[in-house]
């Protein structure tokens, strides 16, 4: 028989056992370990970070919806598309002054983003601490590609959200800038000539939706609410949802591109 | 072998009257220890199975200090996990007239009339408790449609008695033995430490105060002391070898029990459970059990000449033999236990077996799937064809399963009294360890019974009147020395041999000669053929055997090795057990006492004993004979043509 | 038939592991993982090797001892079967097969394939149980138990806690294990007074242990040997998230 040394890796280094004593007649063990001195709590459990992630999670998507049931709007034309943005705007006036409704709804997405973001953070770097040796080998038994995606595809989506929003909202790096109209400063960002705009757009997209793709049903698993056939369910519906929700977005960088809005 | 008579044992602690007043008589007669006391006692207890899990568990809840061992990485792997097809008890919830006195009247009966009727009256007293105890403990067992529990009938019995929960009451039953038992570990009462072997018992002032055990991860040994002991260490089938138990499985606790002073009781009863998947090479293993209700649909046969071995499709009717349903025609393919075995073994005997080495016999459904369809015999039994599936590779739909008898219970073990104590003082057994309330064959799903009833009900209350009786000193440091001499000197020369073969090997070898010789079916021939061989292979063992490595850390080929040595030496005693008892009772048979038609034939004169057999002094076995008297239940022979 | 077998070989807690290959020959088709193993071992005494450590004990399916990680799959890439239960006609002549310990911080090993899994029973003595000492038990029959619920309980019961489900999970979770217990007895009658305070108990147990967060991956499901379902971690976040902290 052969054998060979193949490779190292470095292993987990583990406490040693307590220094054996000697072998005495009158030895007893200290008890097992026992219940914690601290208990995580809600928010330091995993099981609560993955709600505040589900949660947030739901009002990023509720957000999704409503942005991209807006933005069809340009198919109305310019004057729909500006109006919807004004009314964004004056939404709320005169009982309240002009954008303060805008505001909380955008420190609501602000936080719920951070929020998100600190919950899929602190959650891969427990998971990393929980399995600090790799395998040498692996093959997923649950052909979750989309699974895998979820915390690299997130990262992508944020540096999507910080370009849209310098493009689209403060105009920084729009061709028209900020004094345009809306209408106008969508139908600049996406002309043919600025192709690679639409094609990052539509890959930024193509990450929204298989984040979604496993985040809807997961989220409604997270907070209890996915068993048996319910679950099956939510599984078609995040799928069908999502991809609604991708196309919707498509429609219209791609309207303008190809010069069905102009 | 030679051996000597001793003093018969005339008092068993029994109390006298009339037999549903004896435990109570009992209960009311042990003398309690007051909660303070409690506290400050210590038991120890080997095993976390059924037995020793409920035990801690309990004494635990009690108020005792407990200290428990087990071999496994946690309580909750003892084998009693393995557990199939369920548990007994006289709930009589069908009202199909179960009651105790019956339930008693049919172990007696089943156990071939070698168990004491005192004991088993006891055991189905309690068994009702049982079902309580369980249930409450979140137990799952199987439910009708109106909520109540559902219960089947099982070999051995015309009522429907056993509880169970799918094909997996033991492992359902254990858990919950194993969650209280961890209940009690985070409330402190009870100190667990799994991966540790028990070697050695202590004893001191002649009574028994604690055990040396080997740390199987650091490989220290330990002393742990107590007031009592308790020993739940399970079943030693694996002296075979090849048996349905766990590979872990061992009788060195109870056989270390044993070289220290407690009586060993009936050793040679082993029961072989006739549907277990057959052998097939050298390299196996473990044999695997299939539910014997395989029987109520399949066919057993085997081809009418002999070398014939064409594939079993290609077998005409006329070339086969359906022997169970011709020899028996009365129960068919339903006779209990050791009767099918036997026959199986003749007939392969006769050359007549399939499948690898000719020792196999067909189960098979072709016509149960021809009148049932194969849906309806699938929802009855595709867990047991997926299992046989998965080990075997062929598929009992289209093809007969092989089936062949496999060692599967030891209803021998230590001798205990009523109170569940041995011949030492202080030291307590329970469960399959003892040699339990089952005399000469155990009825199916009784085992789980008396575990259960020894740990949770009889044990805590006679443990106690025993503990009452202390404080019982300091232990002996000398003894405590003694004990551990002993065991690490075994360990070093164990280490120290530096032969040529694996005590794999030689427990592969010690398990054959075994099964040919003290098996199924066993002479005075064979068994002198035995006592023979054994101890030149056991001489050969220590001078012999390669265990690699050394006493530090993990090192799971000198745990085999020392398991294996105990084993030699008690297959002598078993092989002892099987000469001197010349009649044939349950699961031993004895080939020169047997009816016209090749039945068991019983000798109560003679043989109407527990025997008891003592270490003797220079090692010679001593035998203590233990009268057994029936007075509820009439002696009479068993028939099932 | 013959095998390349690359193994993970650890001398004790404190080594740090490496693969070492070895070649094993006259491998039968009917033979089990385990016994494959026994062969190799039986070959490495003889020859003066120190043999390759592994848990095992019913080499049946049901004890829960056995586990090790084959070519990257907890338990061997067939499903719902334990590494026992494995057989080699389902490994092809002349493969090599990769073998390493369940990995997951929690799972200290002990020795080559050997890890210590007493991180679950603390887990269950955090409130894995029903408090009922022996002999205070009502008549069985007077709590009667919806069938489903029973069948459901059962399911959730048949879990041998042989830790795979953490081994697979890209999270090093011990999700499903610690679901499982819950939701057995959650949905009896019998589990209702603890069961807020259980699923908080045991759930946090599972933190303090150094287990990940699940994020609903579905490898533990994919590879426990009793197909536990996820719904099990459904009730648990359920169960969770609805007690009181
Ligand atoms: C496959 C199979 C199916 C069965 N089916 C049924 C059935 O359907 N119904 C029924 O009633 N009975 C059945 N039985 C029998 C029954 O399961 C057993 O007799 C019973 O469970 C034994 O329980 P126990 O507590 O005595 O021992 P076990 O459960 O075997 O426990 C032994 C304990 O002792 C420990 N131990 C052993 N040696 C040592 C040592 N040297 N040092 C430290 N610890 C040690 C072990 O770690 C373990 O914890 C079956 C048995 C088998 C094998
Ligand atoms: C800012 C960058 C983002 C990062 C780093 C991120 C990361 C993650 C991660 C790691 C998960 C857990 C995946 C899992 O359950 O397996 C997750 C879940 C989820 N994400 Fe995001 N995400 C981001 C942005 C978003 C956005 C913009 C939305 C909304 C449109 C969103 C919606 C969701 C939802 C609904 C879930 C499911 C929650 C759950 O599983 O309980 N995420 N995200
Ligand atoms: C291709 C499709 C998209 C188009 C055409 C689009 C268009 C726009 C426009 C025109 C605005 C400015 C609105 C205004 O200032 O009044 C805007 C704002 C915004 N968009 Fe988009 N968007 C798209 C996709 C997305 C996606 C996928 C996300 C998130 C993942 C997103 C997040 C935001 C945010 C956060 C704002 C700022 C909202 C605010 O200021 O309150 N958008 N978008
Ligand atoms: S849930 Fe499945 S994989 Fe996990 S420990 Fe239990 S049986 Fe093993
Ligand atoms: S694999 Fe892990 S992420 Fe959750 S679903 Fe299973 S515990
Ligand atoms: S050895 Fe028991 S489950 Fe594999």
């Amino acid at each position: 028989m052969t054998s060979t040394i193949d490779r190292g890796l470095a292993t987990t280094p583990v406490p040693r056992r307590d220094a054996p004593p000697k072998p005495s007649a009158r030895r007893t063990k200290p008890p097992a370990p026992r219940g914690p001195a601290r208990r995580p709590g809600l928010f330091g459990s995993t099981n609560g970070k993955k709600a505040v992630m589900a949660v947030t999670g739901a009002v990023l998507v509720a957000f999704l919806i409503g942005h991209m049931l807006g933005n069809l709007k340009i198919f109305l034309g310019a004057a729909s598309f500006n109006s919807y943005a004004e009314w964004l705007r004056t939404v709320g006036e005169p009982a309240v002054p002009a954008r303060s409704l805008l505001t909380v709804a955008e420190i609501v997405l602000t936080a719920a983003v951070v929020l998100h973001m600190w919950s899929a953070v602190s959650l891969a770097r427990r998971a990393s601490k929980a399995r600090p040796v790799k395998y040498a080998k692996r093959r997923s038994q649950a052909g979750g590609y989309v699974v895998r995606t979820m915390r690299y595809g997130g990262v992508i989506i944020l540096l999507f959200v910080i370009w849209h929003l310098l493009d689209l909202t403060f105009g920084a790096v729009n061709p028209k800038g900020f004094d345009a109209t809306p209408y106008d400063r969508v139908v600049a960002g996406f002309a043919p000539a600025r192709w690679w705009v639409t094609a990052f757009y539509v890959v930024a997209l193509a990450m929204v939706g298989l984040h979604l793709r496993h985040g809807l049903w997961s989220a409604f698993q997270t907070l209890g609410l996915a068993a048996g056939r319910r679950r099956r369910f939510l599984d078609v519906f995040a799928a069908v949802f999502s991809a609604a929700l991708v196309l919707g977005f498509v429609a219209v960088p791609v309207a303008v591109m190809i010069g069905v809005v102009k | 072998m030679k051996y000597t008579i001793g003093e018969p044992i005339r008092d068993t602690k029994a109390p006298e009257g009339p037999i549903e007043e004896r435990w109570d008589t009992r209960r009311f007669s042990a003398k309690l220890v007051n909660p303070a006391n409690k506290r400050k006692l210590r038991v120890i207890v080997v095993g976390t199975g059924l037995a020793g899990g409920s035990a801690a568990a309990t004494l635990g809840e009690l108020g005792y200090k407990v200290t428990s061992f087990c071999y496994q990485d946690s309580p909750r792997r003892a084998h009693s996990i393995a557990a199939q097809g369920g548990i007994n008890a006289a709930k009589n919830y069908r009202g199909d007239g179960d009651s105790v006195h019956r339930l008693f009247y049919d172990t007696v009966k089943g156990g071939d009339f070698r168990a004491r009727e005192s004991n088993v009256y006891r055991l189905a007293q309690v068994s009702v408790n049982i079902i309580d105890q369980a249930v409450a403990q979140g137990v799952p067992f199987a439910r009708e449609y109106g909520g109540l529990l559902d219960t089947r009938s099982f070999g051995g019995a015309q009522v429907s008695r056993t509880f169970y929960a799918r094909g997996q009451t033991g492992q359902q039953l254990l858990l919950g033995a194993y969650q209280a038992l961890e209940r009690q570990i985070a409330a402190g009462t009870v100190e667990m430490h799994t991966r540790h072997e028990m070697l050695d018992l202590v004893i001191s002032d002649g009574r028994a105060r604690g055990v040396i055990v080997r740390d199987l991860v650091t490989g220290e040994i330990e002393t742990h002391l107590a007031d009592a002991v308790v020993l739940a260490t399970g079943g030693y089938g694996n002296v075979f070898f090849l048996s349905t138990n766990a590979k872990g499985c061992n009788t060195t606790a109870i056989w270390r029990a044993h070289r220290r002073g407690a009586y060993f009781g009936n050793p040679c009863y082993t029961q072989i459970h006739p549907t277990c998947i057959p052998v097939s090479g050298d390299y196996q293993s473990k044999l695997t059990l299939m539910s014997e209700s395989l029987r109520n649909d399949g066919r057993v046969w085997v081809p009418v000449r002999a070398g014939d071995d064409r594939a079993p499709a290609d077998i005409p009717e006329e070339d086969r033999d359906y022997y169970l349903e011709r020899i028996y025609p009365a129960f068919g393919n339903l006779v209990p236990r050791d009767i099918a075995s036997r026959a199986a073994k003749n007939v392969c005997d006769e050359g007549r077996g399939v499948g690898p080495g000719g020792l196999g016999v067909y189960l098979d459904f072709a016509d149960a799937i021809g009148r049932l369809g194969k849906t309806a015999v699938e929802e009855k039994y595709g867990n047991l064809f997926e299992m046989y599936e998965r080990i075997t590779g062929e598929d009992p739909y289209t093809r007969p399963m092989r089936i062949y008898p496999a060692v599967h219970y030891t209803m021998g073990g230590l001798w205990v009294d009523y109170d569940l104590q041995s011949t030492i003082p202080g030291l307590f057994v329970i469960g399959e360890a003892n040699f339990s309330d089952h005399g000469a064959n155990r009825l199916g799903a009784s085992a789980l019974m008396q575990g259960l009833a020894d740990g949770y009900f009889v044990l805590p209350t006679t443990i106690g009147d025993y503990l009452a009786g202390g404080p019982f000193g300091d232990v002996d440091q000398a003894s405590v020395d003694q004990a551990l001499g002993q065991v690490t000197g075994k360990i070093g020369r164990l280490l120290s041999t530096g032969g040529t073969r694996t005590a794999d090997s030689y427990h592969r070898e010690l398990g054959r000669l075994m099964w040919e010789y003290c098996g199924m079916e066993r002479t005075e021939e064979s068994l002198r053929k035995a006592l023979e061989r054994i101890p030149e292979l056991r001489e050969e063992f220590w001078v012999n055997v390669k265990v690699p490595g050394d006493e530090e850390g993990l090192n799971q080929a000198l745990e085999r090795a020392g398991r294996v040595a105990d084993f030699f030496d008690l297959a002598e005693l078993m092989c002892l057990d099987a000469l001197h008892r010349t009649e044939s009772c349950g699961g031993h048979f004895r080939a020169e006492s047997q009816t016209e038609e090749g039945e068991a034939l019983r000798d109560d004169e003679n043989f109407a004993y527990v025997a008891a057999w003592e270490h003797g002094a220079d090692g010679v076995p001593v035998l203590h004979k233990e009268a057994l008297d029936y007075e509820y239940v009439k002696l009479s022979s068993r028939s099932y043509k | 038939m013959n095998l390349t077998l690359k193994v993970w070989r650890q001398n004790g807690p404190a080594d740090t592991g490496r693969m070492v290959t070895y070649q094993v020959t006259d491998v039968s088709p009917d033979m089990s993982f385990l016994e494959m193993l026994d062969v190799l071992n039986e070959r490495l005494i003889l020859d003066g090797d120190d043999p390759v450590a592994f848990d095992h004990d019913c080499r049946e399916g049901i004890c829960g001892m056995c586990g090790m990680v084959i070519d990257g799959v907890a338990h061997g890439e067939q499903r719902a079967t334990t590494t026992c239960q494995l057989h080699m006609r389902h490994f092809e002549d002349g493969a090599t097969v990769t073998i390493e310990p369940w990995r997951a911080a929690p799972f200290p090993v002990i020795k080559d394939l050997v890890v210590d899994r007493s991180s679950f029973d603390r887990i269950i003595q955090a409130g894995g149980f029903i408090s009922v000492p022996a002999g205070s038990a009502p008549d069985a029959h007077s709590v009667p138990v919806k069938k489903d619920d029973a069948d459901d309980a059962f399911d959730a019961a048949t879990c041998i806690g042989c830790g795979a489900c953490v081994a697979a999970c890209p999270n090093g979770s011990a999700s499903l294990f610690t679901a499982a217990k819950i939701t057995h007895l959650g949905l009896l009658p019998q589990g209702q007074p603890e069961r807020a305070s259980r699923a908080v108990a045991m759930v946090d147990q599972m933190d303090l242990e150094g287990f990940g967060g699940c994020t609903n991956t579905g490898e533990c499901t994919a590879v426990c040997p009793k197909g536990i379902s996820l719904d099990v971690i459904t009730q648990m976040n359920r169960d969770y998230l609805r007690s009181p902290k």
